[in-house]
């Protein structure tokens, strides 16, 4: 840790430091953490240490009502997820719950105070169609209308486009892979698939087990590049495997033969080491071997830990430190790199950046004719 | 030390370098900002509000803050930042004080969650509150305002605020956003009270803001129990008003429909509901004009009052 370390990322490690904290720096942390997306998860680690009492009357309130919120996400996630079950039900597919709806299933503390919009689930390649069409006949509707985008993701992507639910306006993401097909190294979903475990009271549910939870969060953390979260992300890897630990001693082992049937070992060792190195998660020295083993090349390594550190902080005006946008401009077109070879990635970036535009203006000039004419015609009417 | 003991040049200062702090109801405002309008807004509207230490704890810091780039020449725009982020897409430069008022009720109702907050206009006589519940456009900011001119008290105008211990609702008494026809009727009604500059073709057409009464800021941190609840209906065909009692169970739904974080809180957020409405006597008043309507709050009023005593 050095001196440029953000308060919050300081409080995520030491939590009992709470009790030494100025108003300022009241203000200060839960600032961060607002912005972090950690306020409701800050709650939950104080309250689990029994340090509630040591936050002042309004700082209190603040983290008191981030964690509300969160519950009532989670409540709300646990129970659209056995909407979906029933969905699968109807049609015989089992429904893998992945990510933020997974940890408030499984009832893990990773889930306690965390916000998040989008439900994903998983289920089998083959099942895919039928699965759709039945959520499809349950209500459930693309929002990515554009047929170029709706084309992207069924020829490349992992998932099929993102689903609205028409009456609960609630957002689906249904995959069928935990990377795009065009990355070359990616696990295999049906061996995810097999060692899930069963929600119980849920007929059709299940949930990853606690190695699979762990690697996919990694995986999606240092592939896909979307470092909005980057901090939050990184502390549900903290949250988890504390947890998992816990509960089960053989956890790490587990770990480290999963990682390999899953071939996630690259995305393994960047998050244990920065989960060391940022938020002092404890690790066994033997699994940091491993991981530093499985780390890239000594150069590229290092280029890319130094952008890492960049970006596992909160996203606040007082915690910016030289070189964070050129870090994430960097990371963002690394993770495009690593998601498909150049020669699918540039068009595509082409399309976004010139058709895609400009198909948009055309629409929004039409629709604005639209209603004006609308406008217009009722003012002859009236 | 009150916002109006500083003067503009001092004010203006303070907004720059993000240290205006003030006291509004129970919650701590940060505002910084360097565009003349807010500055201006501010010192019309919220000169009677204490200021506090910047560099205590905030509830919420926010910032309006012009855009940059072309933007600065061409068509200019104003941003809204809540700690550095934007919730809104930017609005037209000449609208950064509404702007103001609107993402500060944004912070409220998206954060506060230690209140149960309902979209209803607050107002206090001998220390018991009037609530008003209003869908838009059903004359309830108009009704405040006059009410406000016959020596009521402001709570709020926007957001009635139920804490968790049932002591009653707490004050948040912020300037009240008039619209359009209304600004100039509360002009004639009620000459003595203060209105900021009219802001034309926002998206709710003009809006102009009533400064609240020293009175009603001064007892800001004074809750006030809930005794009269009244669910207003503008009707130009309304001859006079009409008032028709509402059972409590549907006054309860009907209140729900008006509250924004009732869902979050669960059973708690339905047992500070009923408790609201238990403790008050339920109505609806359909009205033609202002007046009609103040006599239609005060004869509730007495008949309230005499039932109770």
């Amino acid at each position: 840790m050095s001196r440029t370390t953000p308060l919050l990322v300081r409080i995520l490690r030491s939590p009992d430091r709470v009790s030494a904290l100025s108003p300022g720096d009241w203000d200060l942390l839960v600032r961060q953490a607002r912005r972090a997306g950690l306020l409701g998860r800050l709650h939950a680690l104080l309250e689990e240490r029994g340090l509630g009492d040591a936050v002042p009357g309004r700082p209190a309130a603040h983290l008191r009502a981030a964690r509300i919120e969160a519950d009532r996400v989670n409540r709300a996630a646990c129970w659209e997820a056995g909407q979906i079950a029933l969905v699968g039900e109807r049609v015989g597919v089992p429904v893998l719950v992945l990510k933020g709806g997974a940890y408030a299933l499984a009832g893990l503390r990773a889930a306690r105070g965390r916000l998040y919009a989008d439900l994903d689930v998983l289920v089998p390649r083959a099942a895919l169609d039928l699965f759709e069409m039945a959520l499809r006949a349950d209500g459930w509707g693309a929002t990515h209308l554009d047929a170029y985008d709706q084309r992207y993701y069924r020829r490349w992507m992992h998932e099929i486009p993102p689903l609205r639910h028409v009456r609960r306006q609630t957002n689906l993401d249904v995959h069928h892979g935990l990377l795009p097909d065009t990355v070359a190294r990616r696990p295999d979903p049906r061996l995810l698939l097999e060692a899930s475990r069963p929600v119980p009271g849920v007929e059709g549910l299940y949930v990853p087990a606690p190695e699979d939870l762990w690697l996919h969060s990694a995986i999606h953390l240092f592939q896909e590049g979307e470092f909005g979260h980057a901090l939050r992300d990184l502390s549900d890897l903290d949250r988890l495997a504390r947890e998992f630990a816990e509960q089960e001693p053989e956890f790490w082992r587990r770990l480290e033969r999963r990682m390999v049937a899953l071939k996630a070992e690259r995305q393994a060792s960047h998050a244990l080491r920065l989960l060391d190195r940022v938020l002092g998660t404890p690790i066994p020295a033997g699994l940091l071997r491993t991981a530093r083993a499985h780390a890239p090349a000594a150069p590229i390594d290092a280029l890319v830990h130094w952008l890492f550190g960049r970006v596992f902080r909160p996203p606040h005006q007082s915690a910016r430190v030289p070189g964070q946008g050129l870090a994430e401009w960097l990371l963002y077109v690394r993770s495009h790199a690593l998601r498909m070879p150049p020669h699918l990635l540039l068009p595509h970036l082409a399309y976004k950046a010139l058709v895609a535009p400009v198909r948009e203006w055309r629409e929004a000039h039409r629709e604005r004719r639209r209603r004006i004419r609308a406008l217009n015609a009722e003012n002859r009417r009236a | 030390m009150k916002l109006n003991a500083l003067d503009r040049a001092e004010l203006a200062e303070r907004l720059r370098a993000g240290r205006l702090s003030l006291v509004i109801g129970p919650f701590h405002v940060r505002v910084r900002s360097e565009l003349p309008d807010v500055c201006e807004g501010l010192s019309r509207l919220y000169g009677d509000f204490p200021l506090c230490d910047p560099d205590a704890f905030m509830d919420f810091s926010v910032e309006v803050r012009a855009s940059g780039g072309l933007r600065r020449w061409v068509w200019p725009q104003v941003r809204f930042l809540f700690d550095g982020e934007a919730p809104f897409k930017p609005l037209p430069r000449n609208q950064a004080y509404p702007f103001f008022e609107w993402g500060l009720n944004w912070c409220v109702a998206q954060h506060a969650h230690e209140f149960l907050i309902i979209h209803a206009a607050v107002l206090e006589r001998e220390g018991r509150a009037l609530v008003l519940p209003g869908d838009p456009g059903a004359g309830k900011s108009t009704l405040c305002a006059a009410l406000m001119a016959s020596g009521w008290r402001l709570l709020s105008d926007e957001m009635a605020l139920l804490p968790e211990r049932a002591d009653g609702l707490l004050p948040m008494p912020r300037p009240i956003a008039l619209k359009n026809d209304s600004i100039e009727r509360i002009r004639a009604f009620a000459p003595q009270l203060r209105l900021g500059r009219s802001f034309h073709d926002t998206a709710k057409g003009t809006v102009a803001h009533v400064q609240p009464t020293r009175e009603s800021v001064a007892a800001q941190q004074q809750a006030a129990r809930p005794a009269l609840l009244v669910f207003p209906r503008f009707d130009p065909d309304a001859r006079e008003a009409e008032a028709t009692a509402i059972e409590r169970p549907e006054a309860l739904l009907r209140t729900v429909r008006h509250a924004f974080n009732y869902d979050l809180l669960g059973e708690e957020g339905f047992r500070r509901m009923r408790a609201l409405i238990d403790a008050s006597a339920c109505h609806q008043l359909r009205y033609g004009s202002l007046e009609d309507s103040l006599q239609g709050i005060r004869r509730l009023w007495e008949r309230t009052m005499e039932a109770e005593a």
